[in-house]
C-alpha cells in the first residue's frame, strides 16, 4: 500500500475474489479510490483509459483464476497500444502452486506474450522492491502492462516495512537520447526533400510530443498524417492536418504518402492497417523513422535514416537543428506540393449524403460540433471506430482512445469510466456500435453507482457492420453471422441500470438527441438507429496499395 | 531480400524461472526458428548462458537480435556470428558391437578423438565433441554399423579473445 501511495495511484479498478480479501481489506483502509467493475476484462480497459486520459499509470486489482484469465484481453490490448497498466492479480498460497488448486492458474505463464514484462512474487520481502519496478517498467521506455502475481501467503504476511529506492534494473535501460549525428543526417534529409510527409504515431501521444510536433511541421510547412493512434498528435483542423492514413485513411493522406519523396515516421511501427501492400507503401520516398523501441525500427519496411529515441527528446533536438537554418531554399517547392495535396483533397474529400435515414457519420459530425471537438472520445471496435476517427476532428492529444492494435471490441465503454475517473470535468462519449456496445454493457451499474456522466452514442445498424462491409464487397453479400437484428432495446436497458436512455430513428432528432443528452448530469445512451448497409470509405481492401483507394 | 544465414548467439540473462520460457516463447510467438538451444549458470549464480542456434535472413536476424535485448531478463546479446568465436556440440552415439565391428569402431573413435564412455557385450556408447559437421561425419560412419540410440546437446559458443 505505501508503495502504491509512493508512485501516485489515485484509483484502482477490480473485482474481489478468494485469495486477494487481504489486500482489498488494506486497500478499504486507504484513500485510494477503489472500482468495482462488474467484469476483469472491464477493468483493465478501464485502467487503459484513465492511463491514456490522465498520463499516468493505470492499476488493476483482481484474484486468481478466472479473475485473472479474464483480464488477459484487456492486458494483451494494452500491450498492442503500448499503455501503462498494472495489473495485481491473487494467486494461490506458493505451497498450494502447481497442485491445480481450486482457483488456480499459471497467469504469469499465460500473460508472458502479451506483457512487456510479469512478476510471481514468492517472497514477502521482496514484495515492495517488485511493485516499484514494476511501475517503472511500465511507465518508462516503450510503455506497456506489467502483471505482478501475488500469492495468498504473500499478501498476508507481516514484514518491516522499508521504502525501497528507485529501482535500477542492469538489463533494462531505455534509450531515450537520440543519436546526435542521426539527427543531422535526418535534417539534410528533410532540407532536401522535395515533398516530404510526417506520419505520427502513438509515441507521438505517449512520449507527450505535441507541441514539438507542431512546431516542426509548420516551421518546415511539411504536411502531417497519423496512424489511429497518432490522432491528437497534431491539430486536426490545421491546414496541415492530411487526415489518417491507411486502410481506411483519407485519400489526400494516402496519395501523399505514395508520392512523397521522404517520409518522417515517428512513434509508428508501420502497422498492416496503415502500410497495405508493403513493397508498394512510400515507394517513392526516403524514410526517416524516429522510435524509442529498436525492434518497431526495420521491422516491416526499409529505413533509410534509424533515429532510437523519445519523440519528444527528438523533435526538441531537431527543432533546436533547424533554428540556425536558412529555410528559404528548402521552402520553396513546398507550395506546389501543398497545392497538389489540396486538389486531393477538393477532388476526393471524405463525403457521405444525409437523405431520409440517419447516417452514422451524420451523428458523428454533429457529436463533434455540438462538443465543440473538446470531448474525450473513446470507441468500440469497427465501422463505429473508423467513423470517430475520420468524422471527429481531434486537435488535442490524449481525447482519443481506442484499442487500435488489438481492436477489441467492448473496450469503448470502460475505457469511457476509465477517462472519466481520470477528467471527471470533461465531457467523455463512448461513440460505439450496436455490436460491441453488448460486450461489456454490463459496467453500466458501474457508470451509474459511480455517478459518472459518461455518454453512449450507439450507431446502431443492427449489424456488426465492419465484417458486413466486407462481406458485401469481397463475399458477394453474404451476410453470415453478421446479422444482429435480435437486439435489446437500449433504451430500456439503459433505464434497468438507471442511466437515462434516448433514442433517434430521423435525422432531424439527431441535434436535439445529443443536446439533451450533453445537458444531463448522469450516465445516458443515446441510441441513433442509423442506415443498415452503409460503408466506411475510403477502404484499400486486404492486400492492395493504400494508393488503391474503394471510394464507394 | 539477403540468404538465409545460421547465427549463433549467445545469451547472458538472469538465472531465474521463467527466462527460458520467455526466450522460446519470443522465438515461436513470432516464427522465429531455433536449431539448437544449450542452458546453464555461470561463475556468477545469478546468470545463466544460453547459447541458440537461429537461421534467417539479415531482416530477421536483426529482429530476433533486437526481440531478445527487449526482454527484461536478458543482460546482453551477442550475436558470435559477427565474430570469431568457438564452437562445440557433443553427442553420445550407443553404437551396436558385434565382434567383428568392434575393432572398426574403435579405430573410427581413435581417428576422430572420441571416447567410449561405455561399454556392454553388446552396445559400446561413444562420446564425440566437436562442430556439427565433424558429429555428422562420425554419425554418417557409425550409421552403417549400426546406432541404436543418440543423445546431441545443442552447440556452445564463446568469442575468441584477441590474439595479441
Amino acid at each position: 500500500m505505501e508503495v502504491l501511495k509512493e508512485e501516485g495511484v489515485d484509483t484502482i479498478f477490480g473485482f474481489p475474489g478468494g485469495v486477494i480479501i487481504d489486500i482489498n481489506d488494506e486497500l478499504d483502509k486507504t484513500d485510494i479510490r477503489y472500482v468495482l467493475v462488474r467484469h476483469e476484462q472491464a477493468a483493465v480497459h478501464a485502467a487503459d483509459g484513465y492511463a491514456r486520459a490522465k498520463g499516468k499509470v493505470g492499476v488493476c486489482l483482481v484474484t486468481s483464476g478466472p479473475g485473472a484469465t479474464n483480464t488477459v484481453t484487456g492486458i494483451a490490448s494494452a500491450y498492442m497500444d503500448s499503455i501503462p497498466v498494472v495489473v495485481f492479480t491473487g494467486q494461490v498460497p506458493t505451497a498450494l502452486i502447481g497442485n491445480d488448486a481450486f482457483q488456480e492458474v499459471d497467469i504469469v505463464g499465460i500473460t508472458r506474450p502479451c506483457t512487456k514484462h510479469n512478476y510471481l512474487v514468492k517472497d514477502p520481502e521482496k514484495l515492495a522492491e517488485t511493485v516499484r519496478e514494476a511501475f517503472h517498467l511500465a511507465r518508462s521506455g516503450r510503455p506497456g502492462p506489467v502483471l505482478v502475481d501475488l500469492p495468498k501467503d504473500v499478501s498476508q504476511s507481516k514484514i518491516n516495512f522499508k521504502m525501497p529506492p528507485p529501482p535500477k534494473i542492469k538489463s533494462y535501460c531505455p534509450h531515450t537520447e537520440p543519436h546526435k549525428q542521426q539527427l543531422e543526417r535526418a535534417i539534410k534529409l528533410i532540407l532536401k526533400a522535395k515533398k516530404p510527409v510526417i506520419f505520427a504515431g502513438g509515441g507521438v501521444i505517449l512520449s507527450g510530443a505535441y507541441k514539438e510536433l507542431t512546431k516542426f511541421a509548420k516551421k518546415l510547412n511539411i504536411p502531417v498524417t497519423a496512424s489511429l493512434m497518432g490522432l491528437g498528435g497534431f491539430p486536426g483542423t490545421d491546414r496541415l492536418w492530411l487526415g489518417m492514413i491507411g486502410m481506411h485513411g483519407t485519400y489526400r493522406a494516402n496519395m501523399s504518402t505514395g508520392a512523397c519523396d521522404l517520409l518522417l515516421g515517428i512513434g509508428v511501427r508501420f502497422d498492416d492497417r496503415v502500410t497495405g501492400k508493403i513493397d508498394t507503401f512510400a515507394q517513392n520516398a526516403k524514410i526517416i523513422h524516429i522510435d524509442i523501441d529498436p525492434t518497431s525500427i526495420q521491422k516491416n519496411v526499409p529505413i533509410t535514416i534509424p533515429i532510437v529515441g523519445d519523440c519528444k527528446i527528438a523533435l526538441k533536438k531537431l527543432n533546436k537543428l533547424i533554428e540556425k537554418v536558412d529555410l528559404q531554399e528548402s521552402l520553396k517547392s513546398r507550395p506546389n506540393w501543398l497545392k497538389q495535396i489540396e486538389e486531393w483533397k477538393s477532388t476526393t474529400p471524405l463525403a457521405y449524403e444525409q437523405k431520409d435515414v440517419i447516417k452514422p457519420q451524420f451523428v458523428v459530425e454533429k457529436l463533434y460540433e455540438l462538443t465543440k471537438g473538446k470531448a474525450i472520445i473513446t470507441t468500440e471496435v469497427g465501422q463505429n471506430q473508423m467513423w470517430a476517427a475520420q468524422y471527429y476532428h481531434f486537435d488535442q492529444p490524449n481525447h482519443f482512445i481506442t484499442s487500435g492494435g488489438l481492436g477489441c471490441m467492448g473496450f469503448g465503454f470502460p475505457a469511457a469510466i476509465g477517462a472519466q475517473l481520470a477528467c471527471p470535468k470533461k465531457t467523455v462519449i463512448d461513440i460505439a456500435g450496436d455490436g460491441s456496445i453488448q460486450m461489456n454493457i454490463q459496467e453500466l451499474i458501474v457508470a451509474v453507482s459511480n455517478k459518472l456522466p459518461v455518454k453512449v452514442a450507439i450507431l446502431n445498424n443492427r449489424y456488426l457492420g465492419m465484417v458486413r462491409q466486407w462481406q458485401q464487397l469481397f463475399y458477394g453479400k453474404r451476410y453470415a453471422a453478421t446479422d444482429i437484428e435480435a437486439a435489446p432495446d437500449f433504451v430500456k436497458v439503459a433505464e434497468a441500470y438507471g442511466a437515462v436512455g434516448l433514442r433517434a430513428t430521423r435525422p432531424e432528432e439527431v441535434e436535439e438527441t445529443i443536446k439533451k443528452a450533453l445537458a444531463t448530469p448522469k450516465t445516458v445512451i443515446m441510441d441513433f438507429v442509423v442506415e443498415r448497409e452503409e460503408c466506411v470509405y475510403p477502404m484499400v481492401p486486404a492486400g492492395k496499395a493504400i494508393t488503391e483507394m474503394l471510394l464507394a | 531480400m539477403t540468404e538465409e544465414r545460421k547465427h549463433t548467439i549467445s545469451l547472458l540473462v538472469d538465472n531465474e524461472s521463467g527466462v527460458l520460457s520467455r526466450v522460446a516463447g519470443l522465438f515461436s510467438g513470432r516464427g522465429f526458428n531455433i536449431e539448437s538451444l544449450c542452458v546453464a549458470e555461470t561463475l556468477d549464480p545469478e546468470f545463466s548462458r544460453i547459447t541458440l542456434v537461429t537461421r534467417g535472413n539479415e531482416r530477421i536476424i536483426e529482429q530476433i537480435n533486437k526481440q531478445l535485448n527487449k526482454l527484461i531478463n536478458v543482460v546482453k546479446v551477442t550475436d558470435l556470428t559477427e565474430t570469431e568465436f568457438a564452437e562445440r556440440e557433443m553427442a553420445l552415439v550407443k553404437v551396436r558391437a558385434k565382434e567383428e565391428h568392434r575393432a572398426e569402431i574403435l579405430r573410427i573413435v581413435d581417428i576422430f578423438r572420441c571416447k567410449v564412455v561405455d561399454v556392454s557385450p553388446a552396445y559400446y556408447t561413444v562420446e564425440v565433441t566437436g562442430s556439427d559437421e565433424k558429429i555428422a561425419a562420425i554419425l554418417g560412419l557409425l550409421k552403417q554399423i549400426g546406432i541404436k540410440e543418440i543423445a546431441r546437446t545443442g552447440a556452445i559458443a564463446l568469442a575468441r579473445e584477441a590474439k595479441k
